[in-house]
């Protein structure tokens, strides 16, 4: 196979680097509503560095800080990163990747690594464009969760602020771009209800899990194909890390 | 415990993304994981939307529904994702105006 033509590899990286760039302000955000949840600085940065997935670590701080069980955060995390296995799926016979290689890439798989390389015209492009883009995000998210999470440990008092507030806005912000399909309207809706007639009934984290059994039923009873999109290019901004 | 959360979460997502690039295709590309594997952020993410804007810690451990200035907090950032305004944007209005809510 033929080598990158320059001008060609630039204009990757760069695009690599623009979505690093947009990803930056989600890791801020991540940062300091970690530490608002209750994490401290540390765990809030190994989150990001080791799980380095945006919407399984939102989770996890989420039902955290809603005053839900540790573990209860962590198995809504892992139900979220179960999105990674199909864009690796994907990615596999596109990248072409084994051994060690395939073990260090494996880390870079998120939804915008996947978007930016599945749209490529060759196997060099698509590995330019899931490496380009995989280390921009992690670098800048890593620093970003960082630089949040020291800011939002000097603010003090999470709930003056509107931090507890933030918290919805930002699992509304990764909610938003998926709510153009019908099934998954329905799906949200579902989700909604049955975690608020929970709420008082269990403890904290467990409604959220439940809701897990919403995906679980309509994915039983639905009959049509509706393969799973990987998120496009134009659908980053208000997407989310993956 | 928290330490415990954060390092299961990360084996546990590490794995998930290896897992991709490791099975052979076939095993999981199937219509029924795929449909399921799609829904279950959505139902997770509603769910989290629902119980961030509406529960609150009880005295004895427990929750229950409330509405208070995180609904006016949601309001805002419903409208600033109808004017496609970015993810920072949103999360911070959010947080503002539940913040000015709360001063009022």
């Amino acid at each position: 196979m033929s080598a990158l033509e320059p001008a060609r590899r630039r204009s990757i990286i760069r695009d690599g680097l623009a979505v690093g760039v947009a990803t930056g302000a989600y890791g801020l955000s991540f940062g300091a509503i970690a530490v608002t949840s209750g994490l401290d600085v540390w765990q809030a940065c190994a989150l990001s560095l080791l799980a380095f997935t945006g919407a399984s670590q939102f989770a996890l701080v989420g039902v955290v800080g809603a005053g839900g069980a540790p573990l209860s955060g962590m198995v809504a995390g892992l139900l979220l990163g179960t999105r990674n296995t199909l864009y690796g799926l994907r990615l596999s016979t596109l990248l072409g990747l084994r051994g060690a290689r395939r073990t260090a890439a494996a880390h870079l798989v998120i939804d915008e690594s996947t978007a930016m390389s599945v749209t490529r015209e060759s196997r060099e492009a698509a590995r330019m464009g899931f490496l380009a883009t995989g280390l921009s995000v992690f670098v800048l998210w890593n620093l970003a969760t960082f630089v949040g999470a020291l800011a939002g440990d000097a603010l003090g008092d999470p709930k003056a602020w509107g931090f507890d507030s933030a918290v919805g806005g930002a699992f509304l912000a990764l909610l938003w771009p998926r709510l153009k399909d019908r099934r998954n309207q329905l799906c949200a809706v579902l989700a909604v209800a049955l975690a608020l007639v929970l709420v008082p009934l269990v403890p904290a984290g467990v409604p959220v899990l439940a809701a897990g059994g919403v995906a679980l039923g309509l994915g039983l009873v639905g009959r049509d194909d509706d393969p799973t999109e990987v998120p496009h290019q134009h659908d980053l901004p208000e997407g989310g890390l993956g | 415990m928290i330490w415990g959360a954060v390092l299961g979460c990360a084996v546990g997502c590490y794995l998930l993304k290896l897992a991709g690039l490791s099975v052979p295709p076939r095993v999981l590309e199937r219509p029924l994981v795929r449909r399921i594997a799609d829904l279950i952020p959505v139902a997770l993410l509603a769910a989290l939307v629902a119980v961030q804007v509406f529960a609150t810690s009880g005295g004895n451990g427990g929750q229950h529904l409330a509405v208070d200035a995180r609904l006016a907090g949601l309001a805002a950032a419903v409208v600033a994702l109808l004017l496609r305004a970015p993810f920072i944007v949103v999360v911070v209005l959010a947080a503002v105006v539940a913040a000015l809510i709360r001063l009022a």
